[in-house]
C-alpha cells in the first residue's frame, strides 16, 4: 500500500483574501487521516506564514506538501525577489512588508521565526532576483 | 465553560455562531497582529481583537482558538463573516474595551 499523499497548490499573489487556503485544506486532510491536533496545529501555522509571505513578497508561487505517516514535508517555492539576508530575515520583529499589509494586521516581523518555531526542520534556499524556495518537516510522533 | 454560555452570560453580540456550543475556552489571548497571535495564541483560547477582517478569520482557524471576541465596538465585513460561518468559527462582538472584556471574561471562566 502506498502512505504517501501529496497535494499541490498555487498561490495567488494578489489575492490576500485567499491566502490561507492550503493551509486550511492541508488540515482537513490531515484531521481527516486522524493525526494528532497539536500536529496539525504546527503545520497549520507554519503553512499559513509561508503562504502570507509569498503573498506579501513573492507574488505568489506554488506548494507542494507530501505527507507520510512519519512526517508532513512543505515546499514552498517562488520566484519573488529573494531574501538579501536570511540571518536577518529570521530575527523577530525585523519586517519588510509595506503599509498596507501590517494594517491587515500583518508585517509585525513573526513570519519566518514562526515558521521556523512552528516546524521540526526548517531550509530556506534563497538566491537575490530568481527566488525563494523554503522547505519545512513536521515530525508525527 | 463553553463559548456560548460565556456570551449568554456577559451579553456578547453573536455575529457566527460557529462551534460556540461545543467549545470550550481555555485561556484568553489579547493581540491584533496576526503573526503574533498565531505564534502565541494557544488552542482553546478566547481570542480578543479588534482585527475584524478575513485574515483574522483564518488565524482563528488555523490556531485553533475557540472564538474571536471583537473588542472596542469593532465591526466585521460581511464577506469575513460568510468564511467565518463557512469553517465553523465563532464570532462574537463587545463594545467594551479590551482589558476591561479579557478581565469579564478571565473571572467567568474562572481563568
Amino acid at each position: 500500500m502506498e502512505n504517501l499523499i501529496q497535494l499541490s497548490y498555487e498561490v495567488d499573489g494578489d489575492d490576500f483574501t485567499r491566502a490561507g487556503e492550503a493551509s486550511a485544506n492541508v488540515k482537513k486532510s490531515l484531521r481527516k487521516l486522524g493525526v494528532p491536533p497539536e500536529v496539525i496545529r504546527k503545520v497549520a501555522i507554519a503553512l499559513y506564514e509561508g503562504e502570507i509571505n509569498m503573498v506579501i513578497h513573492a507574488e505568489g508561487g506554488v506548494i507542494d506538501v507530501e505527507i507520510s505517516p512519519e512526517h508532513v514535508t512543505m515546499v514552498l517555492k517562488d520566484h519573488g525577489k529573494g531574501i538579501a539576508d536570511v540571518e536577518k530575515a529570521m530575527q523577530e520583529g525585523y519586517s519588510t512588508a509595506p503599509d498596507e499589509v501590517r494594517s491587515l494586521g500583518f508585517g509585525a516581523g513573526m513570519g519566518l521565526p514562526n515558521m521556523k518555531k512552528y516546524s521540526d526542520e526548517m531550509e530556506i534556499d534563497s538566491t537575490v532576483g530568481v527566488g525563494t524556495t523554503v522547505t519545512m518537516t513536521v515530525y508525527i510522533p | 465553560m463553553t463559548v456560548l454560555e460565556m456570551a449568554k452570560e456577559l451579553h456578547l453580540e453573536i455575529i457566527s455562531k460557529g462551534e460556540a456550543e461545543v467549545r470550550e475556552i481555555h485561556g484568553v489571548y489579547c493581540c491584533d497582529l496576526l503573526s503574533i497571535v498565531m505564534g502565541r495564541a494557544k488552542a482553546d483560547d478566547a481570542w480578543i481583537t479588534v482585527m475584524g477582517n478575513i485574515n483574522a478569520v483564518a488565524v482563528a482557524v488555523l490556531a485553533d482558538v475557540s472564538c474571536i471576541v471583537l473588542s472596542e465596538g469593532m465591526g466585521i465585513d460581511e464577506e469575513s463573516i460568510a468564511k467565518a460561518q463557512e469553517q465553523d468559527v465563532c464570532i462574537l462582538k463587545s463594545d467594551l474595551p479590551t482589558f476591561e472584556l479579557s478581565r469579564k471574561i478571565a473571572e467567568f471562566c474562572a481563568l
